[in-house]
C-alpha cells in the first residue's frame, strides 16, 4: 500500500497523527489505602461510553509482577496500552533473571515518566492510575495523573472520589487499620461515590496486596437505603409542588 | 488663563469608561464580584430542621471576609442559607422576607416555607439564571418540618438533608455516609457541624467559622460561630515591640490660620 506520509522519525511531527483529544470509554473513580499489612484498593466494574453505562465488568484492577497492583481510571483502550508497556517492563525484568524484581516504587517512577513524556507530546494517556504494593516489608501507594502529577501518600483517590471520598479518608483512616476495618471504610466511600456519581455502577471489586502476593475479590454489590421518609411523600403540606 | 472643571452633579460618570476599556483590551482583568464560595447544609431532624454555614466570603483569589453571615432571617420560623453572588444572596432573601412580613400582616397567619419557596422560585425563574443565588431553605410551620433547596434558574428540590456551594461534594460525602432518620437535636447539631468542618477543611472557596441555626416548632436558636476551627494559633513568642521613642526636647502648638475664604459652588444640599 502506497504511503505519501513523510519518513518518520528523521523528521519532526507528522501532521496525519492523530491525536487523543478526549476518551470515549471510560473508568470512573479509584480508591485505595494503606492498611495494616499492606495496601486495599477499590473500583467498581464500569465502562461508560459517555453518558451510557456501557460495559458492566471491566476489570479496573491489575496486579503488575510480583509486588504491585495497578488501578486505572479514565480511558479504557490507553489503560490497555500501559498494560502491554508494564508487560514488557516486567518480562525485561525477569530475563534478567538476578534474583530481584521490580517493586511497586519502581514501577510507579516508570509510569510517571510514561504519562509525562506523552504530555509533552500532547498525546496524553487519558488515565488517572494508582499504584500500591508492599516490598520487603515497605508499603507504598501513589499515583500519576494524565499529566504527570505524581505522588505518594497514605491514601489517594482518582476522579469523582477527590471529592467525595477524600474527605472521608482524611478524617477517618489511621495507621494500622485491620483488615476488616479498611474494606468497611473503602465500602464507606465507594457507597457514597454510588450514591452521588452518575457513571459509578453497584458492582465493585476490592483488592488488596501485602507480602505474600495479590487477592483481588470475586465481584459484589453494596446494599443501598432509599427508606427515607420525605422521599415517600415529598410535597405533603404543599399539594401541587414538586 | 486654565478654566477649573466643575464636577458633574450627579447621574452616572462615563469618565472611567474608556480607561476600563482599554485596560481589559490590553490584558487586565476588572475586579470579580464578591462570592460567598461556600459549604451550606441543611438537614431535618425528628423536631425540625438544622441549617448550617461557614464563614467564608472571598473575591477572586483573595479571602474578603473571614466572617461574614451566610444564613439569613426568612420569618421567625423560617432561615435561608445563600451560595453565589453574595450581593444577590442578600437582596433575595432581604425582598422576600419583607414579602412574607407584608404577607403576615394581610393573613395574620404564621409564614409558611412553601410561600417563601414560590416566591423566590419565581423570583429567580423570572431572570433566568442571572441573580446567581443558590439557597438552602429551612423551617417549622403548621404543616411540620421543611427543607429544600432553590437553584439559580429557579427549579427546586425537597429533601431530608441538602448541601449547597463548592464544599457541597465534600459535605454530601459525610451526609451520606452517616445521615439516618430521627435525630436528636444534639446529634443533628454535631453531624451538621462535621459537614461543615468538611467543606472548611477539604474545599478551598470555605473556610473560618461554624454557623449552624436550629428552628423547631415555636422556637429557634441561631448559634452564631458555634464552632472555631481556625483560631489564630502563632502568636511572636517575644512580643511586638516598637522602636524606643525619640526623645521629646520642645512642645509647641500653632492653630493654623484661614488665608483663603472657600465659596461653594453651585446650590448647596442639592439632592
Amino acid at each position: 500500500m502506497e504511503s505519501n506520509q513523510a519518513p518518520q522519525g528523521l523528521m519532526g511531527s507528522n501532521d496525519n497523527i492523530q491525536r487523543t483529544q478526549y476518551p470515549y470509554v471510560t473508568g470512573t473513580s479509584v480508591v485505595a489505602l494503606k492498611y495494616k499489612d499492606g495496601i486495599l484498593m477499590a473500583a467498581d466494574m464500569g465502562g461508560s461510553y459517555g453518558s451510557t453505562l456501557r460495559y458492566k465488568t471491566v476489570d479496573r484492577l491489575k496486579p503488575v509482577g510480583k509486588h504491585s497492583l495497578l488501578g486505572a481510571s479514565g480511558e479504557i483502550s490507553d489503560f490497555q496500552e500501559i498494560l502491554r508497556y508494564l508487560d514488557e517492563l516486567i518480562l525485561y525484568d525477569n530475563m534478567w533473571d538476578d534474583g530481584n524484581s521490580l517493586g511497586p516504587k519502581e514501577v510507579h517512577n516508570y509510569l510517571t515518566r510514561v504519562m509525562y513524556n506523552r504530555r509533552n507530546k500532547f498525546d496524553p494517556l487519558w488515565n488517572s492510575l494508582v499504584l500500591g504494593g508492599v516490598k520487603k516489608g515497605q508499603k507504598y501507594l501513589g499515583m500519576v495523573s494524565m499529566i504527570g502529577v505524581n505522588f505518594e501518600d497514605n491514601h489517594v483517590a482518582t476522579g469523582f472520589g477527590n471529592h467525595l471520598a477524600r474527605p472521608i479518608l482524611r478524617d477517618e483512616w489511621h495507621e494500622n487499620l485491620s483488615f476488616e476495618d479498611g474494606v468497611k471504610l473503602l465500602e464507606k466511600c465507594m457507597r457514597v461515590l454510588l450514591y452521588r456519581d452518575r457513571s459509578a455502577v453497584n458492582k465493585l471489586q476490592i483488592a488488596k496486596i501485602t507480602e505474600e502476593g495479590v487477592t483481588i475479590s470475586q465481584p459484589y454489590s453494596l446494599k443501598t437505603f432509599w427508606g427515607f421518609s420525605a422521599f415517600e411523600n415529598p410535597t405533603v403540606g404543599a399539594e401541587g409542588s414538586w | 488663563m486654565a478654566v477649573t472643571e466643575l464636577p458633574s452633579k450627579g447621574g452616572f460618570s462615563f469618565d472611567l469608561c474608556r480607561r476600563n476599556d482599554m485596560l481589559s483590551k490590553k490584558g487586565t482583568k476588572p475586579p470579580s464580584y464578591r462570592k460567598t464560595g461556600t459549604t451550606i447544609v441543611g438537614l431535618i431532624f425528628q423536631d425540625g430542621v438544622i441549617l448550617g454555614a461557614d464563614t467564608r466570603a472571598t473575591a477572586g483569589f483573595i479571602v474578603c471576609d473571614k466572617n461574614c453571615e451566610k444564613i439569613h432571617y426568612m420569618a421567625p420560623n423560617i432561615y435561608c442559607c445563600g451560595a453565589g453572588t453574595a450581593a444577590d444572596t442578600e437582596a433575595v432573601t432581604d425582598m422576600v422576607s419583607s414579602q412574607l412580613q407584608l404577607h403576615r400582616y394581610h393573613t395574620a397567619r404564621e409564614s409558611r416555607v412553601v410561600t417563601a419557596l414560590t416566591l423566590l422560585k419565581s423570583y429567580l425563574f423570572k431572570y433566568q439564571g442571572h441573580v446567581q443565588a443558590a439557597l438552602v431553605l429551612g423551617g417549622v410551620d403548621v404543616t411540620g418540618p421543611h427543607l429544600h433547596i432553590i437553584y439559580p434558574h429557579g427549579s427546586t428540590d425537597t429533601l431530608p438533608f441538602a448541601t449547597m456551594g463548592s464544599g457541597s461534594l465534600a459535605a454530601m460525602a459525610v451526609f451520606e455516609s452517616k445521615y439516618r432518620e430521627g435525630l436528636t437535636k444534639e446529634e443533628g447539631i454535631s453531624l451538621v457541624s462535621e459537614a461543615i468542618c468538611s467543606g472548611i477543611f477539604n474545599d478551598l472557596g470555605s473556610g473560618s467559622n461554624v454557623d449552624i441555626c436550629v428552628i423547631t416548632k415555636g422556637h429557634k436558636e441561631y448559634l452564631r460561630n458555634h464552632q472555631l476551627p481556625n483560631p489564630r494559633s502563632y502568636v511572636s513568642s517575644k512580643g511586638y515591640s516598637f522602636p524606643k521613642k525619640t526623645e521629646v526636647l520642645l512642645t509647641k502648638i500653632t492653630p493654623l490660620k484661614e488665608k483663603v475664604e472657600v465659596i461653594e459652588v453651585g446650590d448647596a444640599m442639592e439632592e
